[in-house]
């Protein structure tokens, strides 16, 4: 399923991101591989999206959070 | 050895780089641009006993691809100008996240040292590292520091001076360059084997190709010598845009795009995801193996405040707050010293005027009073707003919270098609559109930042003001001021408005950039931070700015002094002049008598010099929107600065000095102008291009003259398309022509 759907508080794990060279050498770089467990911080339905990986906070475009996809 | 040595400081945004490169350098630092490219080059030097070492600060970055400006800037830096060693700022207190760099500086075999910072966090966090092994992992010297308080300095810069002394950064190899070599050669990395080194490994189907592309470079003399070849290697595979672009062996290509075929039929996903996976699961490994963690409360404390500061109730209040705080401080604040500054040039003006005899004409006298005094007093006015603004700038970003501002504003700017960050410079721009351009350098990427900057002189500045305040009651009845006032700049925020999405979707468009940012923890800033980042832009708007600033300012001066009114005109007005000072009517009466014929000769004069020429000259152009030479004239004078519009005005009008409450100023403007042309003359000012230290400005922060060039004449254009649209449509309806 698409990050943007999963509620504030869960724990899942990043299947795919399905986007260009650029975005995903940029999310790799933030840590947002394939594999890494992250918990949605906050999902309010328009507006940015807040997450936790490997510690750090990181808010990601509405848009790029339908592109991640999770389990 | 050397006794110099360059070292370049790499690390994470957030990770406390700055703090260390100020307690290094303190404030021998030099702050420019690089080439080209917006990001800054901070360098600054330092001394460790007899060596004297150059300290570059590299921009923020999370890895070295080449999609950011900063990242190519910090990535062609190592590769080209070799600096002899490599630190990478690590935050200890998010170590994994963090050493994603260091395994790609470590890939590119450059003697690394680690500094863990903010150990001192990480430790209250429950962490415990054994620097021992992590320094095997990453073959780097590791060096726990804490920035803020300036903790492990020295044994940093010691672990530095031994780093490019030995070659290698690890002191359990004896071979001089086995970080470069041990990576770039198959033996040796059997060899690494053998002494249990952990090695960066891809995984067989991974490093298979690799090896194939490798042995295609080592053979090649054109990338052999300039790249370490497993890099470059890898760095092919993972699609490295730059890097592909610049190796034209057709082999290498040939076999790059084998090689990425085959390995994404085999793995089933990008290569790049593939890489940085690996990349991540060595870090896990040195981490599992050498780092304790006991407790996870990282974010406790910052997590506590997030739920207040960003919170969907109290977000937006705390946020505008904020803002409304920094406006105060840097207008209101601001305002005293602003004042002293004027009274010494004032000053200053005089006692220089005071060594002519009273009355005497004289061309260098008004050189130095009108034009050099008049011109740098008018920059280092603006010295305590700017320094002010970036304190408070500073504030709000080593804090943290300016990442939580764009959070919450992100939702609004997105509509047109701009960053969260974006509306902090945007709101300085009521105050002074010279501290929101520079208030976009917290802008990444540079198309937002461009455009930022574009539309800033739409926020009506300060300095229009006095403009406002002498046209609208000079023309509109009592219960229309207000109203009139809030209307343009309603007008202004919407051009804003329109001009950035139209922008953003034409000149600026390009991919739009992905959102990302990561949400530092909250941190007290420290003084020593602050104040360097404040002293720093001052600094640069004084120099930079200051010199075109006062060549405009002098050429401004020269255009409404040359030529000089003939003889012949001259001797009438003194003529005049004697005729009522020998004349026997009332003290009172010659004393009105004189001012208005200096009045008239100022105007006189006005019109006879350049300026007033091209306010003739120019009148044609103006015609469609209802102006003649004599609004014209002060709308060139207006480059200099807004305000002069209303000080020309008045010689125009031979009122003498005038302000914007002038009563016989708005009288004559009232009898000559109809109130649709009082409009057109706001709405003209509003719009038309900045002011000379604004076009300054924007050229040193644009790092063009282009720029500068395109928002001068884009505005005036804007400008005189708007009013002639509102002039024509009004005078043919017959609105406010009574």
């Amino acid at each position: 399923m698409p990050l943007a759907i999963v509620q504030a508080g869960r724990w899942v794990r990043i299947v795919t991101v399905n986007a260009g060279h650029r975005l995903q050498n940029r999310l790799a770089a933030m840590g947002l591989v394939p594999g890494v467990e992250i918990k949605v911080l906050r999902n309010s339905m328009n507006g940015p999206f807040l997450i936790e990986v490997k510690g750090s906070r990181i808010m990601l475009g509405r848009r790029m959070s339908q592109k991640i996809i999770v389990m | 050895m050397k006794s110099k040595i360059t070292v370049a400081l790499a690390g994470n945004p957030n990770a406390g780089k700055t703090t260390i490169f100020n307690n290094l350098t303190g404030a021998r630092q030099h702050v420019g641009n690089y080439p080209g490219v917006t990001v800054e080059r901070k360098e600054g030097l330092c001394r460790h006993g007899n060596i004297e070492l150059q300290i570059v600060d590299l921009p923020g970055t999370y890895s070295l691809t080449a999609y950011s400006a900063e990242e190519m800037v910090a990535r062609n830096f190592i590769i080209d100008e070799k600096p002899d060693v490599v630190v990478d700022i690590i935050d200890a207190s998010n170590l994994e996240r963090n050493l994603y760099l260091a395994v790609q500086l470590m890939e590119l075999g450059v003697p690394l040292v680690l500094a863990f910072n903010m150990s001192d966090m990480a430790k209250a966090r429950g962490y415990e590292f054994d620097t021992e092994k992590l320094s095997r992992f990453f073959r780097a010297r590791i060096v726990q520091t804490v920035g803020n308080k300036g903790t492990g300095m020295k044994e940093l810069l010691d672990a530095i001076i031994e780093t490019a002394t030995n070659g290698t950064s690890d002191t359990n190899h004896k071979d001089e360059k086995a970080s470069t070599d041990l990576l770039s050669s198959k033996a040796n990395i059997r060899g690494a084997h053998h002494q249990a080194m952990p090695i960066m490994n891809y995984g067989w189907e991974i490093e298979k190709e690799i090896a194939k592309i490798e042995n295609l470079i080592q053979k090649n003399r054109s990338v052999a010598g300039k790249y370490n070849a497993r890099w470059l290697a890898v760095k092919l595979l993972e699609n490295d845009r730059e890097l592909r672009a610049k190796v034209t062996s057709p082999k290498i290509n040939e076999q790059v795009k084998k090689s990425i075929e085959h390995l994404e039929k085999v793995l089933g996903e990008s290569t790049e995801t593939a890489i940085a996976g690996a990349r991540y699961g060595f870090i896990s490994g040195a981490c599992q193996e050498a780092v304790r963690s006991t407790i996870e409360i990282r974010h406790t404390i910052s997590d506590r405040i997030d739920s207040v500061v960003m919170s969907r109730v109290l977000g937006m209040p705390i946020f505008l707050g904020l803002m409304y705080l920094v406006f105060q401080l840097t207008f209101t604040l601001g305002d005293p010293p602003m004042e002293w500054i004027d009274n010494f040039f004032g000053w200053l003006g005089g006692m220089v005027q005071s060594w002519w005899p009273v009355g005497s004409e004289s061309l260098l006298k008004s050189l130095i009073v009108d034009g050099i005094i008049g011109g740098v007093g008018g920059v280092i006015v603006f010295l305590p707003n700017i320094l002010l603004l970036f304190l408070s700038i500073a504030i709000l970003e080593d804090s943290g919270y300016m990442a939580r501002a764009a959070f919450i504003m992100d939702r609004l700017m997105h509509k047109i098609g701009l960053h969260g960050k974006s509306f902090i410079p945007l709101l300085l721009g009521f105050g002074c559109t010279i501290p929101a351009i520079m208030a976009t350098r917290t802008l990444e990427n540079e198309r937002d930042r461009l455009t930022t900057m574009f539309v800033a002189p739409l926020m009506s500045c300060g300095a229009r003001l006095p403009i406002y305040t002498l046209i609208i009651p000079a023309f509109f009845p009592q219960a229309w001021q207000a109203p009139m006032l809030w209307i343009i700049y309603m007008i202004g925020i919407s051009l804003a408005i329109i001009s950035a999405k139209l922008l953003r979707s034409t000149v600026f468009k390009g991919e739009s950039v992905p959102f990302v940012m990561e949400l530092p923890p909250y941190r007290i800033p420290t003084l020593k931070g602050v104040l360097i980042h404040m002293w720093e832009r001052g600094w640069l708007f004084l120099k930079k700015a200051g010199t075109i600033i006062l060549g405009i300012s002098i050429l401004l001066w020269a255009a409404t002094t040359f030529p000089g009114l003939p003889e012949r005109s001259k001797n009438h007005f003194k003529n005049e002049r004697n005729a009522v000072s020998t004349s026997n009517l009332p003290e009172k009466e010659k004393a009105e008598r004189l001012t208005a014929i200096n009045n008239a000769e100022a105007e006189a004069a006005l019109e006879y010099s350049i300026s007033g020429r091209i306010g003739h000259a120019f009148e044609p152009v103006f015609k469609p929107i209802g102006f003649d030479w004599k609004l014209v004239t002060p709308v060139i004078g207006a480059i200099a600065a807004k305000e002069v519009f209303v000080s020309q005005l008045g010689i125009i009008y031979s009122v003498g000095e005038a302000d914007e409450t002038s009563k016989s100023l708005r009288s004559k403007l009232r009898s000559r102008y109809t109130p649709l042309t009082g409009f057109c003359i706001l709405l003209f000012m509003l719009i038309v291009a900045p002011c000379v230290a604004t076009f300054a400005v924007m050229k040193t922060e644009s790092g063009s003259w282009k720029y500068a060039f395109y928002q001068f004449g884009g505005l005036t254009l804007l400008a005189w398309v708007l009013t002639m649209i509102v002039y024509q449509i009004g005078s043919r309806l017959g609105i406010g022509i009574g």
